[in-house]
């Protein structure tokens, strides 16, 4: 039924800050630790305790509001959102209202892989530093419902970028968040590991139809709990289908029933009601008067941008435009993030030949890390020797036929190139040798000369498999030209 | 003359001297508080044996020619709002009634690096919230010169004690007058500093962007003393401000050449008690026989300070006491366990904690500011107040273009008695006419003694002067009391 509606999707985005401790106080933000060990008056809420701001913290959000093209307003401020809850100690979060450190920016997004849609640009309607709630733990053994709070969470800096519903598709969702992690792991400002909550993702989803009377907007919904890049796209394929099918009950427009929270149930593939923590519409917003606005001139910004270094979206079109490659393989080496591609361009770089590079780290490397389960850091072959193996077969010192399972030997044994030339004996085979084995072939296989001289050059083949029996080094390519040249002289 | 009828200035010299020891002198304060306390009130907890400990431990130092801080041995009482390891902090509230902090507030991590005797915590009104000290949830405190009557408040235990001669030097908090108001009720002098001049780190906070910390004293040089103890910037609280603090007592005694007075036209207008008009004008007049010039002046949108102060006042405490919900922080309900959160009776947890733990007036001081946070009523109330604040604080900053100093009463009369104001809010609101403008406006004032009552009840007179004036408003200040001698007027006996 899809031709029938478009899905509109806007997504938030909650990035957790890669700073050693919180927004407001000096506590550690490390994952992992003990239950309320990370902890001060400060992140909990004491009575009589004041917030000072991370300026570490304000620094890596201005450098990702920069990346994502916001602009930076001269003055911002903090507001406090109030909500009662467990797991929020001071009784309001402090975050951002209507004075966001920035605003007003874009994404651009592509999928080259699928080709289903163009290159795209994804408004940023803002983007806002935030302190994080703790964790309600819910501990209902032994038949009593019984419930327990870690704050160590409590205070850790969060960026909540808000996209404009420019997200038309799951597959659009998907490479929006897909483009936004490799953006933020580029700069360094998050691990972006969703595992650990350092990624958060939450969907506003509602459908535009087509009917008689005109367009229609169904009521939005927004989905939470989402724990995956794949499960936001089976939440909002599956919410587009569900509003679809209450419209068609209902025809419930947008307005006529209130936003709803629902949230993403993985294992039945559902999206439930769900009873919003932050329930009350009415978070009563108002300025924090124990924090000062934070200031940012021109100035400042502009170093931001001039720091930043080359984004990803810039980095593919170098690669095509400077380099030579295709948009497809542009795409696959920048999307593997900065670690590989710093691999890449220090091969390519060594051994003057970034074709040539790029097919060894699309095929070859990517292959192996697959395999291996590994990350371009711990891999066995290092960038120059990689470049050492790729400047070695274009000299001819390492046939064509070998470089593979030369790269191979390299990658089981962690050996550079030249240790593997040796131990696999590769050695050149002198051009008279080549035409010794060639004459002795030919002349115990009458029929195969026959063959092409009957004009079935590809006959030679068969020779080729005997010659590197008698010597692994021959190279296949020469020894057919050699075989073909001496046929037709007979 | 008997030693707790001294100033503290008199008393460090007498100390530093070693003409009597910190045990001698913390024993007659703690003598005078055992003998007047029962009847004033103005204690909420005293550890004798931790004080006279501390006590022995600075004359001994003392003896042995350590370096000693600048209190070394006098005894400081402290409003029971400051956060302090050794004791707990009550906000004189159900709610905090067994809270003990786990880390020093900034001022009283500063009065023990001065080697200050903290003596005992004072009574207040719950959460600083209440001009009369009657809304303390444990006691009512009694002002010395009647017992009959209220000591003001909130820092009305803070003004008790010193006017009782039960401690030399006391701390009190000041969000609307709660330093100023029940100083000039009780006597002594009390001054509010510049907003961010002494750290609010530590001070569990009724209205943060009001609330500033200062001293209680029997004089000028002694309120100089203690300032000059707690004030200075803090990297703790980022509203303290990054300026160097002068040394006040080193030139209070510095007499202020051609000195400006303003007074405010709008503040001798209906309600002023004739006799408090009188001593002010008669005080106005000293100022003007030692050389100084009065100017009238005029602060239009001062009529509003009250109206714009119970809406900002109340919806910053709506935020700062929800954290007392009964789950981290502050008295729960009969239940053991914190509720499964998506269950409703998470909700009637929090209900039955707060109905129970917070008094009265706490409770309408919330809902008025939640109400006036909300969705709808923000820009009438909350932003109304907010751009009428801003006015109030334009107009100090013209009239201070002409005059250097602004003399008014405190309060529109003498000490009210105990029960009087107690069910009828809204005059209770009134009492704060004269103070709030300076917390609005962010501006230190102080108030000291400038005349009694024909009923012998003590009358302040206020002085305000522009942000980080403390120097002037402190000579302003003494220059009047060695002109006058109203703080020498000594209370010879409770009646
Ligand atoms: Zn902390």
């Amino acid at each position: 039924m899809s031709d029938s509606y478009k899905t509109i999707i806007g997504l938030e985005v909650h990035v957790q800050l890669a700073t050693n401790s919180k927004l407001f106080c000096r506590c550690s933000t490390q994952f992992g630790a003990e239950p309320n060990t990370q902890t001060c008056p400060v992140c909990i809420g004491m009575p009589g305790s004041l917030p000072v701001m991370n300026r570490t913290a304000y620094q890596l959000a201005l450098k990702t509001a920069v990346a994502i093209n916001c602009e930076i307003p001269a003055f911002t401020k903090w507001d406090r959102k109030q909500y009662f809850y467990p797991d929020l100690p001071k009784g309001y979060q402090i975050s951002q209202f209507d004075l966001p450190m920035s605003a007003n920016g874009y994404l651009e997004i592509s999928d080259e892989k699928e080709g289903r849609f163009e290159p795209k640009r994804i408004g940023i309607t803002r983007a806002h530093l935030e302190d994080d709630a703790g964790k309600s733990i819910h501990d209902e053994v032994h038949g009593k419902a019984d419930s327990q709070i870690d704050l160590n969470r409590t205070g850790t800096p969060l960026l909540e970028i808000v996209s404009e519903p420019d997200l038309r598709s799951s597959a659009e969702a998907r490479a929006y968040l897909e483009e936004l992690k490799l953006l933020l792991e580029y700069i360094g400002v998050s691990d972006c590991n969703m595992q650990e909550g350092s990624l958060r993702c939450d969907a506003n989803v509602n459908l535009h139809l087509e009917t008689e009377n005109g367009k229609v907007a169904t009521p939005i919904v927004e989905i939470k709990n989402m724990n995956s890049f794949r499960a936001v796209e089976r939440a909002i394929d599956y919410e587009a289908e569900r509003q679809y099918r209450v419209w068609q009950e209902t025809g419930q427009r947008i307005g006529e029933a209130p936003k709803q929270t629902r949230g993403w149930d993985d294992a039945s593939g559902k999206t439930l009601p769900q009873r919003s923590k932050e329930e009350s519409s009415d978070y009563r917003y108002f300025p924090d008067p124990d924090l000062v606005p934070v200031l940012s001139t021109p100035e400042q910004v502009a170093e931001v941008r001039a720091a930043l270094g080359e984004l990803p979206a810039s980095c593919r079109s170098r690669l095509s435009a400077d380099h030579g490659l295709s948009p497809y393989d542009a795409n696959v080496l920048v999307n593997q993030g900065r670690a590989l591609l710093d691999y890449f361009f220090t091969t390519a770089k060594t051994c003057n030949d970034f074709k040539t590079t790029c097919n060894w780290v699309t095929q070859h490397v990517l292959r192996i890390l697959k395999e291996q389960e590994t990350t371009i850091e711990e891999f066995a072959v290092s960038a120059l020797q990689l470049a050492e193996l790729i400047t070695a077969t274009a000299d001819g010192q390492l046939p064509k036929s070998r470089s593979k399972d030369a790269f191979e030997m390299m990658c089981a044994e962690k050996i550079d190139v030249a240790t593997a030339i040796d131990r696999l004996g590769i050695e050149q085979v002198d051009e008279s040798a080549l035409v010794a084995l060639c004459q002795e072939l030919l002349a115990t296989n009458p029929k195969i000369v026959a063959d092409v001289q009957a004009g079935k050059q590809q006959a030679v083949g068969s020779l080729i498999g005997q010659a590197k029996k008698k010597n692994p080094n021959v190279d296949p390519g020469r020894f057919r030209e050699l075989c073909l040249e001496l046929v037709a002289k007979m | 003359m008997s030693l707790t009828e001294q100033s503290a200035t008199e008393l460090l010299q007498l100390l530093n001297q070693g003409e009597i020891s910190s045990v001698e002198l913390t024993q007659s304060y703690l003598d005078q508080i055992e003998a007047k306390d029962s009847q004033i009130g103005a204690f909420l907890r005293i550890d004798a044996k931790a004080a006279l400990a501390r006590a022995a431990d600075i004359d001994t130092r003392r003896q042995s020619g350590k370096p000693l801080g600048k209190l070394a041995g006098l005894p400081v009482a402290v409003k029971d709002v400051l956060c302090d390891t050794e004791t707990k902090t009550t906000c004189a509230s159900r709610m905090l009634e067994n809270f003990r902090p786990p880390y020093d507030s900034t001022v009283v991590a500063k009065l023990k690096a001065a080697d200050a005797v903290l003596i005992g915590r004072t009574n207040m009104d719950e959460f600083a919230m209440g001009g009369s000290t009657e809304n303390s949830a444990f006691q009512i405190t009694r002002n010395p010169w009647d017992l009959e009557r209220a000591p003001g408040g909130s820092s009305g235990g803070a003004a008790a004690c010193v006017a009782g001669g039960m401690a030399p030097l006391s701390i009190g908090t000041d969000t609307g007058g709660s330093i100023r108001q029940p100083a000039g009720l009780c006597g002594v002098v009390g001054l509010k500093p510049t907003y961010g001049r002494v750290s609010r780190y530590g001070l569990v906070a009724f209205a943060s962007s009001l609330d500033q910390v200062g001293p209680l004293a029997n004089t000028t040089e002694d309120a100089a003393l203690l300032l000059e103890t707690i004030a200075g910037h803090d990297p703790l609280d980022s509203t303290s401000l990054d300026v160097p603090v002068p040394e006040y007592t080193a030139t209070i005694n510095r007499p202020l050449e051609g000195l400006r007075i303003g007074v405010v036209r709008e503040h001798f207008a209906t309600g002023l008690d004739p006799e408090v008009e009188s001593a002010v004008r008669d005080a106005i007049k000293v100022y003007e026989s030692l050389g100084a010039t009065v100017k009238e002046i005029s602060l239009p949108h001062s009529k509003y300070a009250v109206a714009t102060y119970y809406v900002i006042a109340p919806s910053e405490a709506s935020s700062n006491l929800a954290r007392y919900d009964g789950v981290h922080f502050g008295h729960r309900h009969s239940q053991l366990s914190v509720p499964d959160p998506t269950s409703n009776s998470l909700v009637e947890m929090y209900r039955c904690s707060r109905s129970e733990g917070f008094g009265p007036e706490v409770k309408r001081r919330i809902m008025l500011g939640a109400y006036a946070l909300s969705a709808g009523y923000y820009d009438a109330y909350y932003l109304k107040a907010l751009k009428v604040r801003r006015l109030i604080r334009q107009d100090f900053d013209t009239a201070f273009e002409q005059v250097d100093l602004i003399a008014s009463p405190v309060t529109a009369e003498p000490a009210f008695k105990i029960g009087q104001l107690a069910d009828d809010p809204l005059s209770m609101y009134l009492v704060d006419l004269y103070t709030v403008s300076a917390n609005l406006a962010g501006l230190p004032g102080v108030s000291l003694p400038c005349g009694f009552s024909s009923s012998g009840l003590p009358i302040g007179l206020q002085l305000q002067a522009k942000p980080l004036a403390e120097e002037t408003l402190l000579r302003g200040a003494h220059m009047y009391q060695k002109a006058t001698d109203w703080q020498s007027r000594k209370l010879d006996q409770l009646k």
